[in-house]
């Protein structure tokens, strides 16, 4: 009997040991959870603004204005425009 | 005890240890009573304080943001974006700053210490010192140490576009709510709610246990509009261009995609832009393709002309007398700026007789001309649930007195705003077939419903064709490499009770004829430099706009490079209407 109390009772510590582990590593978990979605977070804000300056950047009426301006490029008028057939195979 | 008592247990003594004994029992019996009591008091009626004060040592309530969802035009390029700003405030009073700091902070915001000690005596309490900073700045601005200095978190929403596509877009107002435009129109798609949970904190502020969640934030959604970002800036610098050279009051343009419906761009000039709202800005909001109603005009002479095709009364070639430009109904009298003798019913649309226009109409029952207007859409909203779209006006044909079917066939006496005009051309831009117009990207081929005949769609897309041609009203829509076909329209304003002398100049066309790919309509209030014919004032605009669109789009071309014929200056058609 008291063989058995004594195999019990070591179990028993061992279950206790076990779970104050357990949520000790839960906590842990917990905490690298919430860093990592705060990270996520702050990933979104940043593509965010970068899809900002992205954008910025490339708008037409940028492009428009550097291509008239900077690299002094103009529509080709009727004069000097020539329309190719495209046999159909190549298409 | 016991045992010593008995030892030495003299009488005399007996008395006193008995109210000594009922001393300290009564003594023990009081302290135990205060300390029941004050046990009581703590677990009865302080109980809640306790309670919070201990919870609040690690329980806390977490905010979780959500942001508003993103707007990006159909390729998936940025048209609005909320990102975090700061705004730093503080309580006048309490604010103290070394004189250094302050004239830190000011060069930080990028003021004066002046300024800055201004706006602080300016106000009573509460005061922002600066309002949605990049959160560098106002962390630095914080690093100061200044005392009594906080910041705020904030959303800003930011519009690359800036004026180009202010009206489709529209902004958000107070606390990130949309206030006009898509913002406003699919607000509930967009816009995110914060959440909050509740949390367990260790010593360090570190979350160790989640224990509920509160509110489960709901993050805006991104949304994808049908508008093609290159198209929108053609179609916005074209019409700004337009609506300044020839000084009118304002002007509209939209791209449709005759396959999706889908509306690829929509301009209008005045414009505003969503980043810089300032007073006046409220006078250029005003979505003017999509708010304001118009009469078309001869614009709507198609329509009249494939309501008799698809009714069998008339053919392509039927001759149609216009008695010299000039005939009465019941006491009014309609004009054509072109006198001419007999017309075909193709070459009514061609020079656009107002006369020819009328006597094909006379000839159809007037609920079967309604018929085909409502089916091509006007009269009925266009359906793009943008906030403030008019449905235009088509009065139920019941009422029409022979007049008003005269002059409604040559589009007065009718209204429709610009996007519900472009819309109905869909029905000869796609063998007779009518589809929803959307601002939202679709992608697939949208299924539409056949009003026409396609033999009726087919002949009428040949007579607008025609119209762009030599002899034509419009051949200053041609455009090198491409067939296009449309109609130009010249209305007289309507005025308090009469029609005035001022015009609306407009176009709407699509091409390449040989199998449309875009409609373009134009619109042109008002223009006063000279010229106010739709085929001098709006066409130009089409061929520009129609011609950069195709070429972006790859179209492929489906005329010669020598396509485009100008006739003469003078031998140029001009039409009234």
């Amino acid at each position: 009997m008291l063989r058995v109390n004594l195999v019990l009772l070591a179990v028993l510590v061992a279950c206790a040991l076990a779970l104050v582990t357990t949520r000790h590593q839960a906590r842990q978990l917990t905490t690298e959870l919430t860093r990592e979605t705060a990270r996520t977070r702050a990933y979104e804000i940043e593509f965010g603004q970068l899809s900002l300056e992205q954008s910025t950047w490339s708008m037409p009426a940028r492009i428009d204005k550097i291509a008239r301006d900077a690299l002094r490029l103009q529509n080709a008028g009727p004069g000097r425009l020539e329309i190719v057939d495209v046999p159909a195979a190549t298409k | 005890m016991r045992a010593a008592h008995a030892l030495r247990a003299p009488a005399a003594q007996l008395e006193l240890t008995g109210w000594r004994a009922s001393l300290v029992f009564g003594a023990l019996a009081l302290a135990f009573v205060a300390l029941a009591g004050r046990s009581l008091y703590l677990q009865g009626v302080e109980d809640e304080f306790l309670q919070g004060q201990g919870k609040a040592r690690y329980a806390r309530e977490l905010e979780v943001p959500a942001h508003r969802g993103r707007i990006v035009d159909r390729h998936g390029d940025a048209l609005a974006i909320s990102t975090p700003v700061r705004s730093l405030w503080a309580f006048a009073e309490k604010l103290e700053a070394t004189p250094q700091q302050w004239s830190e902070l000011a060069k930080l915001l990028d003021t004066t210490p002046q300024a800055l000690r201004r706006k602080l005596a300016a106000a009573d309490d509460f005061v922002y010192l600066a309002k949605r900073i990049p959160p560098e700045l106002a962390q630095r601005a914080l690093a100061l140490g200044i005392k009594g200095l906080y910041e705020e978190n904030e959303f800003r929403r930011y519009y690359p576009a800036g004026e180009v596509m202010g009206h489709v877009v529209g902004f958000t107002g107070d606390r990130d709510a949309g206030q006009e435009g898509i913002e406003l129109a699919q607000q509930t798609w967009l816009g995110g709610r914060a959440g909050s949970r509740r949390v367990i904190i260790n010593r360090r502020g570190d979350v160790v246990e989640d224990v509920a969640s509160v509110r489960e934030p709901q993050a805006g959604r991104d949304l994808a509009l049908a508008i093609d970002s290159r198209l929108q800036y053609l179609a916005f610098r074209e019409i700004r261009a337009a609506v300044l050279e020839q000084k009118a009051k304002a002007g509209g343009l939209v791209i449709l995609d005759t396959r999706t419906g889908e509306i690829l761009a929509l301009a209008n000039w005045p414009a505003f832009n969503p980043n810089k709202l300032d007073r006046d800005a409220r006078e250029r909001m005003r979505n003017r393709a999509l708010t304001d109603a118009f009469e078309p005009g001869s614009t709507l002479k198609p329509f009249t002309a494939a309501a008799a095709l698809d009714s069998g009364i008339v053919t392509p070639n039927t001759v149609i007398d216009t008695q010299k430009g000039a005939m009465t109904i019941g006491g009014a009298t309609i004009h054509d700026a072109h006198a001419a003798g007999s017309l075909t019913v193709e070459q009514v649309i061609q020079k656009s007789s107002n006369v020819g226009a009328a006597k094909i109409a006379l000839q159809l029952p007037a609920q079967r001309m309604w018929q085909t207007l409502s089916d091509a859409g006007f009269g009925a909203p266009v359906g793009t649930g943008y906030p403030g779209e008019v449905s235009g006006r088509l009065r139920p044909a019941k009422s029409w007195r022979p007049i008003e079917q005269a002059t409604i066939s040559y589009g007065h006496g009718i209204s429709t705003n610009l996007v519900q005009l472009a819309r109905a051309y869909l029905v000869f831009a796609s063998d007779g077939e009518v589809k929803p117009a959307t601002l939202l990207k679709t992608g697939a081929p949208a299924t539409g419903r056949q009003v026409i005949k396609p033999e009726t769609a087919r002949a009428v897309r040949r007579m607008l064709e025609m119209a762009t041609q030599p002899g034509g009203t419009a051949p200053k829509a041609q455009i090198v490499g491409y067939r296009v076909a449309g109609k130009t329209g010249t209305a007289h304003k309507l005025e308090g009770k009469g029609y005035t002398n001022k015009y609306l100049s407009s176009f709407v066309g699509f091409a390449p004829a040989s199998q449309p790919r875009l409609i373009v309509a134009v619109m042109i209030d008002e223009p006063s430099a000279g010229e106010h014919y739709g085929g001098a004032v709006a066409a130009p605009v089409f061929s520009t706009v129609m011609g950069g669109a195709l070429r972006l789009l790859g179209v492929p071309a489906d005329a010669p490079a020598n396509n485009v014929i100008l006739p003469a200056e003078d031998a140029m058609i001009r039409e009234d209407t």
